[in-house]
This record gives structure tokens, C-alpha cells and sequence, in this order.
């Protein structure tokens, strides 16, 4: 697992209050961590906090699994 | 979709008839503990819930103490997740975090939780609070400050808004009916309980779940009380001396912090299931001083009507009361012109009563006071004992000839009951209740 995806997958625990188990790279951060739109909003902030990248929000209209967050992260971190 | 709407309410043509109100469950989170019955055992016993301030460092503020609701690992601290999910645990301001957990208590007590869909449409929340989430607009601000508007969080509005105990605690149990919140200071909590118990007197709903909440001890809330004069600062070093209703050297209130969330029942709904009946709600009265924004009036004409009112309503005669849960901050002017307006208004009758001020050991929950102390006058029927107005070494002038309760508990026969509260802008609120054979 990549620096990143543990990175995500704390955030993602953290600020959802879901298992850890729970947080595999399928995960849909609505159908099956039980966000909602506001939820994403706040991961978002925390990711672009994190990893210091700028999500513009339609790439974060995009972003729905865990998977996707990190993919866009790998890709547009310095 | 009308099945959508729910039941309707009983025949609204012809003559309207008054329902009574029974309190059936009661929920506490306090500075002396987060329960009921821990709660009250610490209040009888004459504990001080009064600490110097740990939620930040007050080491430049002129008030540098406070009654905080103890951390989980306290003998009687507080477990916010007990009731309250992580998620909404980081989203919202401590002040929604007490209220959800306190009308958790409320509903459990009152064997509630499991209410059928039709029930639930005619159950509703009317919880306030006095200031809402001061600490989170405050933290906020420094985000918006330093980091720009894109770091301020989506959940900042909802965190903070006063009407959220209420809205938060009918999404976690389903109520569907009134959704209230009341925002009158420190008399909040009163006329949330008031106004929810005629919601079900004029059959608007069966069960409410009534009262206020506040968690305003951060540097903005401390320092803003402090500058309006309010706050005690002569007691630093002795924290636990520092709220003394009724006492010569009182200087101000030391601020407190909690939620007391009571249910309330119409009395019919609450028999026919077999519920525990703790009291009766009896009167409610409401005023305004029309005089100043924080002064409150010098002849305590404000406090008067409400109680008046209160008691006009009740149809007791004033011997009936045994108890009266005074709003008695601890400020220089406000304790005496109450104690004032009481004498006037009893008149004879203050010789059978007793009358203190539990601000004195859990220090002034602001909006959440007049739920709390309700709470306390109730339990004072049911146990026969009223709690001690702490501190009250040497009473002022004013205060002879009243049994202020000083020091110690008492134990007394507590038929009936008046709780007042006062708020800044002049709102007041009194209730009388009475206890159910």
C-alpha cells in the first residue's frame, strides 16, 4: 500500500468515523462510508491540506471512492 | 401522499380545550456530573463544580475560572460518545453535543426511543441555547483569518446554529413533530420547557422534548462576559468560593456550561402507557423589563409579572410553593432586586417557603440554566430535600427573613415548585410545577 493510500484512508477514518476496515480503495465514500456531499466537501479540504494540492471542484465532483482520491492525489502532488 | 402528513390532531372546530403536562424523563449533562442522578447526589452533597479554566489558557483574562462539564475520565465527567457519533462529534459545537446527549437521557428515561411512526409525528424537540457555538465561530474566524474562505468548514453554519440540538435530535430519533428552538439569554431554558408544554396543552404535539443547552467557555465567550462586567474576578484563587448568590461579596457569575433536556408529556398519553410521572406543569410566565439590555429592571418589575403570571396561571394560592429555584447569578444587582420582587410577591407566605440558587455549585448554564435547574426543583419533590445556595457566608441586608438554604441541603417537604430565569435584553421566564400523587 502506498504512502498515500494510508495517508488517505487516516483522513478518511478520521474525519467519517468509519472502521478502518472498512476504508478499502473501492469504498464509495456515500454508498458505503456513509458521507454525504458536504462530508466530500470537507474531505477534500482535508486532502488538499494533507498533501498540499489544489482540487478544483469539478476534479472533486469526480472524486467518489477512496481510489479516486488517491489516483488524483499520485497524480497532482509536487 | 397525505399519509405523508401524518395523523391529524384532535378536531380543531368548536371549543378549545387546555391538555395537561407531565414532565416523564429527564437528561442532565452538568459541571457535577453528566447524569441525572450523579448530578443531583454531588449538587445535595454541596460539591462545587467551579475549576480554574482548562479549555484554553486564561492566564490574561481578568475571570480565569469557570464550572466546565469534567472530561470522560472524571469521576463524574462527561462521554460524548456515549450518544453523539464521531462525525457529528467533530462537525458541531460543544453546546449541541451536551443538548443531543442530555435529550437522549430525556427519552431513554422516559421509555420513549421505541415510538411508532405515528407517534413520532406528534413528538417534537424544542431545545435552545442562550448563545450557541460561540467557541466554533470563533475558531472559524482565526481559519477565515489566516487560511482564507476556501479552509472554512462546510459544516461551520449547522455546527453553530442554536435551532440544531433540536434538529440533530429529531433526525437521531425520528420526532416529526414541532421543531422549536428558543433564544431569550438565560431565560432559555425556561421558556423552552413553557412553550413546549403549551405546544402540547393546545395539542400540537404529545411528547416534547423541552429545555437548553450552552458550552460558551472559550476565550471570545470569557472575555466578552468579563468585559461586560458579568463574570466574578476576585475569586481566581478559590474558584469554588467564587459563585456566591445572596453573599456580601458576591462580584458576578462564574460561567457554567451543560444542557438539561426534560420530556414532556400530555398527562392522558403519559397514564394510559403506565409512564413515571415526576410533575406537573402547571404555570408559565413570560415578561420583559423594557429597560436595559443587561441592567435588569431596578424595581424588579419584570420578575414580578413573570412570576404573577406563573402563579395566576397555576391557580396554586403562593402557600403552596415550597421551593423556589431563584435565578440568583451572583451579580451585585440582580440577586437582591429578584429577592426583592419575590418578597412582594409572596408576601407572608416566604415564611413556609425556601428558596436558593444552585448557580452557586454549577455556576450560570446561560441558556441552558432554566432547563437544569427545573430539572433540580423536580428532584427536590421527588427526595424532599432542596439543594444549598453555596458560599452564602454573610448574607446581604436584604436577604433576612428568607430561608436562602445556606451551605447545606435541607431537608423539606416540596409540594410545589417556581423556577425563574433572566435574560439579558430583559426577557424573563417562571414556571411552577407541582409534584403528581
Amino acid at each position: 500500500m502506498s504512502d498515500t493510500a494510508d495517508r488517505v484512508k487516516k483522513i478518511v477514518v478520521e474525519n467519517l468515523g468509519v472502521e478502518a476496515e472498512k476504508v478499502t480503495e473501492d469504498a464509495s465514500f456515500i454508498d458505503d462510508l456513509g458521507a454525504d456531499s458536504l462530508d466530500i466537501v470537507e474531505l477534500v479540504m482535508a486532502f488538499e491540506e494533507e498533501f498540499g494540492v489544489e482540487i478544483p471542484d469539478d476534479a472533486a465532483e469526480k472524486i467518489t471512492t477512496v481510489k479516486d482520491a488517491i489516483t488524483y492525489i499520485d497524480e497532482h502532488k509536487g | 401522499m397525505i399519509e405523508k402528513d401524518g395523523p391529524r390532531a384532535g378536531p380543531m372546530d368548536g371549543e378549545f380545550h387546555m391538555r395537561r403536562v407531565v414532565v416523564t424523563g429527564l437528561g442532565l449533562v452538568t459541571p457535577l456530573g453528566a447524569e441525572v442522578e450523579t448530578a443531583w447526589k454531588n449538587l445535595i452533597a454541596g460539591k462545587s463544580g467551579a475549576g480554574p479554566i482548562t479549555r484554553f489558557d486564561a492566564t490574561d483574562y481578568k475571570c480565569r475560572i469557570a464550572c466546565e462539564v469534567k472530561p470522560a475520565d472524571h469521576e463524574y465527567g462527561f462521554d460524548p460518545y456515549k450518544r453523539v457519533d464521531h462525525k457529528i462529534q467533530r462537525q458541531v459545537d460543544p453546546f449541541i453535543i451536551f443538548g443531543i446527549d442530555a435529550a437522549g437521557q430525556a427519552l431513554e428515561d422516559a421509555g420513549l426511543t421505541d415510538m411508532s411512526e405515528e407517534e413520532r409525528y406528534r413528538a417534537g424537540c424544542s431545545i435552545g441555547a442562550g448563545i450557541g457555538g460561540l467557541p466554533g465561530i470563533e475558531s472559524e474566524s482565526l481559519v477565515l483569518d489566516r487560511k482564507g474562505p476556501s479552509r472554512v468548514s462546510p459544516h461551520f453554519v449547522h455546527g453553530r446554529l442554536i435551532n440544531l440540538i433540536s434538529g440533530q435530535v429529531s433526525i437521531k430519533y425520528g420526532l416529526m413533530g414541532p421543531n422549536h428552538a428558543v433564544v431569550t439569554a438565560c431565560s432559555t431554558g425556561a421558556h423552552s420547557i413553557g412553550d413546549a408544554a403549551r405546544m402540547i396543552a393546545m395539542d400540537d404535539a404529545d411528547v416534547m422534548l423541552a429545555g437548553g443547552a450552552e458550552g460558551a467557555i472559550c476565550p471570545i465567550g470569557i472575555a466578552g462576559f468579563a468585559q461586560a462586567r458579568a463574570l466574578s474576578t476576585n475569586f481566581n484563587d478559590t474558584p469554588e468560593k467564587g459563585s456566591r448568590p445572596y453573599d456580601r461579596d458576591r462580584d458576578g457569575f462564574v460561567m457554567g456550561e451543560g444542557a438539561g433536556v426534560v420530556c414532556l408529556e400530555e398527562y392522558e398519553h403519559a397514564k394510559a402507557r403506565g409512564a413515571k410521572i415526576y410533575a406537573e406543569v402547571i404555570g408559565y410566565g413570560l415578561s420583559g423589563d423594557a429597560y436595559h439590555v443587561t441592567a435588569p429592571h431596578p424595581e424588579g418589575s419584570g420578575a414580578y409579572r413573570s412570576m404573577e403570571m406563573a402563579m395566576r396561571k397555576s391557580g396554586l394560592s403562593l402557600a403552596d410553593i415550597d421551593y423556589v429555584n431563584a435565578h440568583g447569578t451572583s451579580t451585585p444587582l440582580g440577586d437582591e432586586l429578584e429577592l426583592g420582587a419575590v418578597r412582594r410577591l409572596f408576601g407572608p407566605a416566604l415564611d413556609g417557603m425556601s428558596m436558593s440558587s444552585t448557580k452557586s455549585a454549577i455556576g450560570h448554564l446561560l441558556g441552558g440554566a432554566g432547563a437544569v435547574e427545573s430539572i433540580f426543583c423536580i428532584l427536590a419533590m421527588r427526595d424532599s430535600i432542596v439543594p444549598p445556595t453555596l458560599n452564602l457566608d454573610n448574607p446581604s441586608e436584604n436577604c433576612a427573613g428568607v430561608d436562602l438554604v445556606p451551605h447545606v441541603a435541607k431537608e423539606r417537604k416540596v409540594r410545589a415548585i417556581l423556577n425563574n430565569s433572566f435574560g439579558f435584553g430583559g426577557t424573563n421566564a417562571s414556571l411552577v410545577m407541582k409534584a403528581i400523587d
